[in-house]
């Protein structure tokens, strides 16, 4: 065991696999010898040279693109996108192309690239440096969407993604980059299969899911609860795309309250679907509507109003609250 | 190509008249710097560096470029039958374009990728891809047709100018492969490889056209940048997606350019040889815009009648790609009328064949649709997947309205 950040979680995850897979290459804006704006990839140019990690010109469709071609080649790249603000000009390549290439070569290619995307907000930024754009992602077929939320995740997770076959979207959560935490490089341990929800942990009145950058939050939320006397149930859902609803079903079937919490606006967001496909699995186990914690149906606002836009312990608490009066 | 712009004092006039003369010469009036070797008369020129490869062409190899021209004529005119006869949703016609598609995709090597747009019908014939299994994307039954790995001829990509980023990233991974077997010990033991990246003067315009020269340039990456200007993107001409011969683009990216005349096979082959061997060795990236015209519609939904005269069209067909080598093979004793209806009964040879193959396609069955959308197993998939296979189920001997209800309302389709 090694305590870590989320950031350095993820450089060891990085230098790992570019160690133990000759294929696999790191591409990005600034990610040679600055490491990156965040210092994810920092000292892996050194080790591993040019070729591996590439400093690419400032053109995202033109990073994702060339991955692709990479990946049909028989590479495996890891695309560093600066910030999830500036993933739009990459998102045509992303969703007609990479997504669609082993459908509509009826299975002859595979095209394994991750993409990595800082996201979210809480560090007080400009604009287009704070958002959560995973549902626009998660509502396209063949994309794998993964969020670590600890440093032991994190360093498992970004490994998984370069093994998977598929492409997947590794969304970290950058407020959280510099949480620190054990990381176990020997072993997974539970951390085996990156698209399965983890129960961090038990509760008997309701569920609280959430995933990435809320995850402290509904912790604290829910250990705020207990001192009401409620006990909450706190899911890490660490895979958006694939979604592990039987996890979240059988927690439901068991508190019969579910408030998911994210970041993205609730409106056309992962909340919703959850909310959709949890009335339709649990129906008769629900005490209360599944209510949804979010941002608002607006662009992410201001840094200096941005603490009134994220969800917080409160906002959950609220939610709480409202799911305990029926 | 043209001169430039001054670099050491702005000079306005100067200016002005090189982007009229630009302008003028991105539609060939007056016909710019371009490498022709055979001209509309079927009389061979010369040319001091492209000569050398065309003179590689033996007797047999140019009777091969016009029967492949021909064929791949004769399946365009089939292909546009069958929509016509509704057995086809849509066709996309390259007739007039045979000469740049043949002569570039002979020059390939089998260990050179190509990514194609979608219309690369001629190129796709020299990649030895089985032309019925290209009527699979048109005919519905299939969103690619053909499998990659054994031609080293991409999937169509209808997005504009995606598959050049493809392209590029292709020829880096070249690159890599090539250090890789020189860190084993075995350089040299592959034949060095290079990329065809296909595209049209419409697709100029995409951002993904630039962002891919940008790479290539960047890391020097073996790929031919092949375009072809056919004068109209569906219904606008080139002159709205350029103001300078699309040719003059490569120096800003600092590569070679090349207009070359894209009715000429013999030209395009040597241009298309040269440019591969370029790139193969190491030397860089290549454009080359071969000046050739659509003759017929933009698909088979089309009707260009609405936005061009047909004095246009025959002035292009005085050019005719096919109709200059005829003339040729004839001039020097390589063809004679037997040679040329032996030609001809081949293609409506291959014409029976698709057409006859086009009917058989099996209608393919949704299942093989849920099984690749995931190379990995993947529950969402396989959970719609078990309620199709049983709202399907329930379709089985006698239907019964309210039990499919049941199925579907359970499952919540």
């Amino acid at each position: 065991m090694t305590t870590m950040t989320i950031a350095k979680a993820i450089n060891e995850g990085l230098r790992a696999t570019l160690a133990a897979n000759p294929k696999s290459l790191l591409m990005g804006e600034d990610i040679g010898p600055l490491g990156g704006v965040y210092r994810v990839t920092e000292g892996l140019i050194g080790e591993f040279g040019p070729d591996r990690v590439v400093d690419t010109p400032l053109a995202e469709s033109g990073i994702i693109g060339t991955a692709i071609g990479l990946a049909l080649r028989g590479y495996s790249p890891v695309c560093e996108i600066q910030f999830d603000g500036f993933v739009f000009p990459g998102f045509n390549q992303i969703t007609t192309q990479l997504a669609k290439m082993h459908a509509r070569s009826h299975g002859n290619l595979t095209v394994p690239v991750v993409i990595r995307i800082p996201y979210g907000g809480g560090i007080g930024s400009v604009e287009h440096h704070s958002e959560s754009p995973e549902a626009l992602f998660a509502h396209t077929a063949g994309l794998r969407i993964i969020t670590p939320s600890n440093p032991h995740d994190a360093y498992w997770m970004i490994q998984q993604a370069v093994e998977c076959q598929d492409p997947v979207i590794v969304f970290e959560p950058k407020r959280r980059y510099w949480l620190k935490g054990e990381v176990d490089t020997a072993a997974p341990g539970p951390s085996g299969d990156p698209f399965k929800a983890h129960i961090l942990r038990e509760g008997t009145d309701a569920t609280i899911v959430a995933y990435g950058p809320l995850v402290p939050v509904a912790l604290a939320a829910a250990n705020a609860a207990r001192e009401d006397g409620h006990s909450v149930e706190v899911i890490d859902l660490r895979s958006i795309s694939p979604l592990d609803f039987d996890t979240v079903t059988a927690s439901v079937e068991k508190t019969g309250r579910l408030i998911v919490a994210h970041e993205a606006p609730t409106f056309g967001g992962i909340g919703g679907e959850i909310a959709a496909r949890i009335s339709e699995r649990a129906f008769h186990s629900l005490e209360a509507p599944v209510i949804r914690v979010g941002g608002f149906h607006m662009p992410y606002p201001v840094a200096k109003v941005e603490e009134d836009y994220l969800p917080d312990i409160d906002r959950i608490l609220e939610a709480l609250d409202r799911a305990l009066s029926y | 190509m043209g001169t430039h712009l001054p670099s050491t004092e702005f000079d306005g006039t100067a200016v002005d008249d090189q982007r009229e003369a630009d302008a003028e010469a991105v539609m060939g009036q007056p016909p710019a710097q371009m490498v022709q070797l055979l001209g509309p008369d079927g009389k061979l020129g010369a040319d001091p560096v492209y000569s050398s490869y065309a003179d590689k062409l033996t007797p047999e190899d140019l009777r091969g470029l016009y029967a492949d021209m021909a064929r791949i004529r004769r399946f365009d005119v089939e292909a546009t039958a069958l929509q016509r006869q509704g057995q086809l949703a849509l066709w996309v016609p390259l007739t007039g374009q045979e000469a740049a598609q043949i002569g570039s995709g002979r020059a390939s090597q089998p260990q050179d990728y190509i990514f194609p747009t979608y219309r690369e019908h001629g190129v796709a014939l020299t990649r030895d891809v089985d032309l019925a299994e290209l009527l699979r994307q048109f005919r519905g039954v299939s969103n690619g047709g053909w499998n990659p790995k054994d031609t080293n001829f991409h999937l169509y990509t209808l997005v504009l100018a995606a598959q050049t980023l493809h392209a590029v990233g292709y020829a880096m991974g070249i690159q890599r492969d090539q250090k890789l077997a020189a860190a084993a010990g075995k350089a040299g033991n592959e034949p060095d490889a290079a990329v065809i990246a296909y595209f049209g003067d419409g697709a100029s315009s995409e951002g993904d056209v630039h962002e891919s020269m940008v790479f290539a340039s960047s890391y020097n990456a073996p790929v031919v940048f092949f375009c072809q200007n056919n004068h109209w993107a569906i219904s606008v001409p080139t002159n709205v997606q350029t103001r300078v011969p699309l040719s003059n683009r490569a120096k800003g990216y600092g590569f070679p350019g090349i207009r070359v005349d894209g009715n000429d096979v013999i030209a395009v082959h040597a241009v298309t040889e040269w440019a591969l061997e370029h790139a193969r060795q190491g030397k860089g990236p290549v454009l080359i815009e071969a000046f050739t015209y659509r003759v017929g519609a933009h698909t088979t939904a089309d009707d260009p009648t609405k936005y061009r005269g047909s004095e246009e069209e025959e002035a292009w067909r005085a050019k005719d790609p096919l109709m200059r080598l005829e003339k040729y093979l004839r001039a020097e004793g390589l063809a004679d009328d037997a040679y040329f209806a032996k030609v001809k009964a081949d293609g409506d040879e291959l014409a029976a064949y698709v057409r006859r193959t086009a009917h058989d396609l099996e209608d393919p069955d949704i299942r093989a649709a849920f099984a690749n959308v995931y190379a990995e197993a993947h529950p969402l998939v396989a959970e719609e997947l078990a309620w199709f296979e049983e709202y399907s189920a329930g379709f089985a001997g006698g239907d019964e309205p309210s039990a499919q209800h049941g199925a579907a309302a359970k499952a919540g389709h």
